[in-house]
């Protein structure tokens, strides 16, 4: 009897408070059945965090230390003969000299006694430099592969930055220039036209010619010539929703101008500019490596993928191939892992065209 | 009587994203007899366009698997099993279709002419002569005017009749035995519907063909089907003749069908909807009570439009600009609690009427009197107050509510931006109390609106104009794109609503019958300007101007006897 009674008082099941999924619960589930997409996501994360942990000093902290010899060879080729390797200071070529008696003419002569008691009072610690390094080392004895983790810090960080502040700025423009229209618009696509019609590398080299070298300049050049595709795309994205029917009907309850453009329309075209974001990344590491290489770049006490480019020129010539590699390879995994996560991004988000 | 096609235990199944098998349709078998007119009448998701494009086999392969018992006999050969390149000498020529929206069926490039005369070269097998002199005949035959110099028009150029017209023409153009026509009187307006209607059923007989003819409305079907086929979610409910199937309907979902929609002949307190027909304990009494309608002499005037006038700019060259009249001058009073029809074809200016008195549109002339204060002239600041009293629920529930946002966020929206509710917990209250009262559970707060139908999407937009408490509710073809019984069912929330809360309606539609229904008084425009304003039962009873009873003609009846004889 009991029994009946509790089953019948029992609390009906409380309403499903859990928020249904929106379009990002969906896009990230159809994210996860693309497997080339999740691994390409593996891969970015991977580099990621290698670019945080080299900026926190945990990995690739002493990548300035000339811990080789110069030119040192791979660990893998350790056999190969290496005339750059050969010490300047071995005792036993300085033998060979005839040795010539001047102490008569010398002035200096007499205290040579006291200067070598002087000096071996001085404690010299004189690191041992490897023959092989993992990867090889450059000219001066560094670490191939932890100039290439230094590297990866730079040109990721000069990437990611650029993207953001390029989507921002593109984003912003486009969204007045789409939902305004009028002269607002008129004017915006004056500057947008005149921007355009610059040769880019040219307005490129003529920044980085006016501003003082340096990470930030970078940033800012990249950014300030590479908004103009996000702000088109973002225009012809608010010019079509500024016409829906839900946006008529935000006006028809009041919401404010930038009420309906930025919490209305914007949530609507966000996939665009997440596109667009990883796109702009892949673009904007491969345009700082071409600053770099061209001598533009970041400044010459820091390293990144360019200047290990940049490098690799001369040492090609003599042979040493493995600088080169490790940025190109580096960036090559990067870049295809990135374009192809921005890919399957936009298959996620946007399912319908494929 | 010879049986053209039979179709036989048709199944169609979906392939979904998720994997997920939908079946479309459950084993339909139905047969169309030479020389007549058949009819698949359903609402949306009951299968019928699916079922009639398998027979041709324009399924997309990909996705649907037709079931391996199916069989679809057109003059005994089996067109599931033949080869794909004797569909494609069957398709436009033994069995040619016409689908619903004319504007994008044909290829905006290419002038009219040479879109039939292709379909001749292409079947026919004639030179570029004779295909262009038989193509002109066609166009006579369908009754475009003028065919020498239409045939040289590209689609654009044409209104949306005559692109029917022109697909009629591509449709018959190889004296096809079958034309499947799919909903091709839907998008068009009611004038317009009523010539193609009698085109196709001219055609048919003279060129003694068959007509396999798609729809949903069941007006439609009475005036031009022999025999009807009903469908809903994939099976047949009920087949026959047309007079059974009117006069004598046997399943009660052809009888809810039948009584969902608004006639023009009575107006009953409620409409009944499929769950009086289809519930468990049988047949609910159905209201007969018949509503009264009309302007009383005490009525308060809430709002008085005067010379309403909107004139939209269009560019022409570089710096010219053409003023086009859409509205010329509207005048008319709404009264507290009563509701104004706004009825036209498209172009008629209707719509813009709507959004220029609530200032979604700025008016070019005229005076909104909203209690006393003309709102055309209030500063933007001021206007705020008024907003809320005036709002509007648009025609598609599909596109007006923002796809991002939780049912909720939209519901909350409007109390926040006008201060409704002293505080968010109040505010979640009185949201889930509306979400109540139109209809709806309360777990549809935290849904987003692509999880719900069409009809419930309608309901959650009339929820979020009721969070402000309007006056004025504009209803802007807000039943148009709804099922029949979906129609009556938002109807009837509509009428409740406005008994309770005593609102004004200004219900915009092209629908005559639903406007007879839900209206007190009628106005009606034509090209921008009113035609005419009367009481409801007056206008429909005694219309008073040529436009009117013209657009009144061509309402369809349904099956009469008369008409059947």
């Amino acid at each position: 009897m009991s029994a009946v009674l509790d089953n019948k008082s029992a609390p009906v099941a409380a309403p499903l408070h859990q928020a249904s999924p929106g379009l990002w619960t969906l896009a990230w589930r159809r994210l996860k059945k693309d497997k080339v997409g999740m691994v390409s996501m593996v891969v970015v994360i991977f580099f990621l965090l290698m670019m945080f942990g080299s900026w926190a000093g945990i990995i690739a902290k002493n990548w300035s230390k000339e811990v080789g010899v110069s030119y040192a060879n791979p660990a893998f080729m350790a056999g190969a003969e290496n005339l750059e390797g050969v010490r300047k200071d071995d005792k036993a070529e300085a033998s060979k000299v005839p040795y010539v008696d001047l102490s008569d003419i010398d002035p200096l002569a007499p205290r040579y006694k006291e200067w070598e008691e002087r000096t071996a009072k001085i404690k010299v610690t004189e690191t041992p430099r490897a023959d092989t390094l993992l990867f090889g080392g450059d000219k001066w004895g560094r670490d191939v592969l932890q100039k290439a983790i230094k590297g990866a810090e730079t040109s990721i960080f000069v990437g990611l930055v650029a993207a953001l502040l390029a989507t921002f700025i593109g984003t912003v423009l486009g969204a007045m220039s789409g939902y305004m229209g009028g002269k607002v618009g008129d004017a915006l696509e004056w500057f947008y036209n005149v921007f355009t019609s610059i040769p880019y590398i040219l307005l490129i080299l003529a920044f980085a010619a006016v501003f003082k070298r340096g990470l930030d300049t970078i940033i800012f050049i990249l950014a300030f010539t590479g908004w103009t595709g996000i702000y088109r795309l973002v225009r012809a994205e608010y010019i079509k929703h500024a016409s829906r029917e839900y946006v008529k009907a935000a006006q028809a309850i009041g919401a404010s101008h930038s009420r309906r453009m930025f919490v209305h329309i914007l949530p609507n075209v966000s996939h665009v500019c997440l596109v667009q974001l990883s796109q702009h990344v892949v673009q904007f590491i491969k345009a700082e490596v071409i600053l770099s290489f061209l001598g533009l770049g970041v400044p010459v006490d820091s390293v990144s993928w360019g200047t290990m480019l940049a490098e690799a020129q001369s040492e090609l010539v003599i042979g040493k191939w493995w600088q080169l590699a490790a940025a190109g390879i580096s960036m090559a995994i990067l870049v295809t892992a990135f374009s192809m996560l921005t890919d399957s991004l936009r298959d996620a988000l946007d399912p319908k065209i494929k | 009587m010879d049986k053209l096609l039979e179709v036989k235990n048709l199944g169609v199944k979906f392939k979904l994203d998720g994997g997920s098998i939908f079946e479309a349709v459950k084993g339909v078998s139905f047969d169309v007899p030479k020389n007549s007119t058949v009819a698949l009448v359903g609402e949306s998701g009951s299968g019928k366009s699916v079922s009639a494009m398998s027979i041709i086999r324009l399924l997309p392969r990909e996705q649907a698997i037709i079931s391996p018992e199916s069989e679809v006999l057109f003059e005994g050969r089996n067109l599931l099993k033949e080869p794909e390149d004797a569909m494609r000498r069957i398709r436009g020529k033994e069995i040619s279709v016409i689908f619903q929206e004319p504007m994008t069926s044909l290829n905006p490039v290419f002038t009219c002419g040479d879109q039939i005369a292709e379909v001749l070269r292409l079947h026919m097998g004639m030179s570029n002569a004779q295909a262009w002199k038989r193509a002109e005949e066609l166009m006579n035959e369908v009754g475009i005017p003028n065919p020498q110099l239409r045939m040289k028009s590209y689609p654009h150029e044409m209104s949306g009749g005559q692109q029917q017209r022109v697909m009629i023409a591509m449709a018959i153009a190889c004296e096809p035995k079958l034309l499947i026509a799919d909903e091709p009187t839907t998008a068009l307006d009611v004038t317009i519907q009523k010539q193609i209607l009698d085109l196709i059923a001219k055609l048919q007989a003279s060129h003694h063909m068959s007509v396999l003819f798609i729809t949903h409305d069941l007006a439609v079907v009475g005036e031009i089907a022999d025999h009807v086929v009903v469908m809903q979610n994939g099976d047949i409910k009920e087949k026959g003749p047309v007079k059974q199937i009117f006069e004598n309907p046997q399943h009660p979902y052809t009888k809810a069908l039948l009584s969902c929609r608004p006639s023009v002949e009575s107006r009953p307190k409620r409409l009944p909807v499929i769950d009086d027909f289809m519930s468990a304990e049988g047949l609910k009494p159905i209201h007969k009570e018949e509503r009264k309608r009309g302007y009383a002499d005490g009525d308060q005037i809430i709002l008085e439009v005067n010379n309403l006038a909107k004139h939209f700019q269009l560019k022409e060259g570089l710096f010219k600009k053409r003023d086009v009249p859409a509205v010329k001058g509207a005048t008319f009073k709404l009264a507290r609690g009563k509701t104004l029809g706004l009825v036209g074809e498209s172009g008629s200016g209707k719509t813009t009427v709507g959004l220029t008195l609530m200032r979604l549109h700025d008016a070019t002339g005229g005076q909104v009197l909203f209690d006393g204060v003309d709102l055309l002239k209030l500063s933007e600041k001021d206007f705020m107050k008024y907003k809320r009293r005036i709002q509007i629920v648009f025609q598609n529930p599909y596109a007006s509510l923002n796809p991002r946002f939780t049912v909720g966020q939209i519901l909350i929206e409007p109390m926040t931006i006008h201060n409704i509710g002293k505080d968010e917990q109040e505010r979640v209250q009185m949201a889930m109390a509306l979400l109540k009262r139109v209809g709806m559970p309360e777990v549809s707060f935290y849904k987003y609106p692509h999880e719900f139908s069409g009809g419930q999407r309608q309901r959650i937009a009339i929820a979020r104009c009721l969070t402000m408490k309007p006056d004025v509710l504009i209803c802007d073809e807000s039943v148009s794109a709804l099922d029949v019984s979906v129609q009556a069912q938002v109807l009837n929330l509509l009428q409740d609503l406005q008994d309770e809360y005593q609102m004004s309606y200004i219900f915009i539609s092209h629908d005559l019958a639903v406007v007879k229904y839900i209206s007190d008084q009628v106005m009606v425009m034509s090209e921008g300007a009113v035609v005419e304003v009367a009481n409801s039962d007056d206008i429909y009873l005694n219309p008073k101007q040529e436009y009117t009873k013209k657009l009144l003609g061509s309402i369809p009846k349904g099956w009469q006897e008369t008409a059947a004889a």
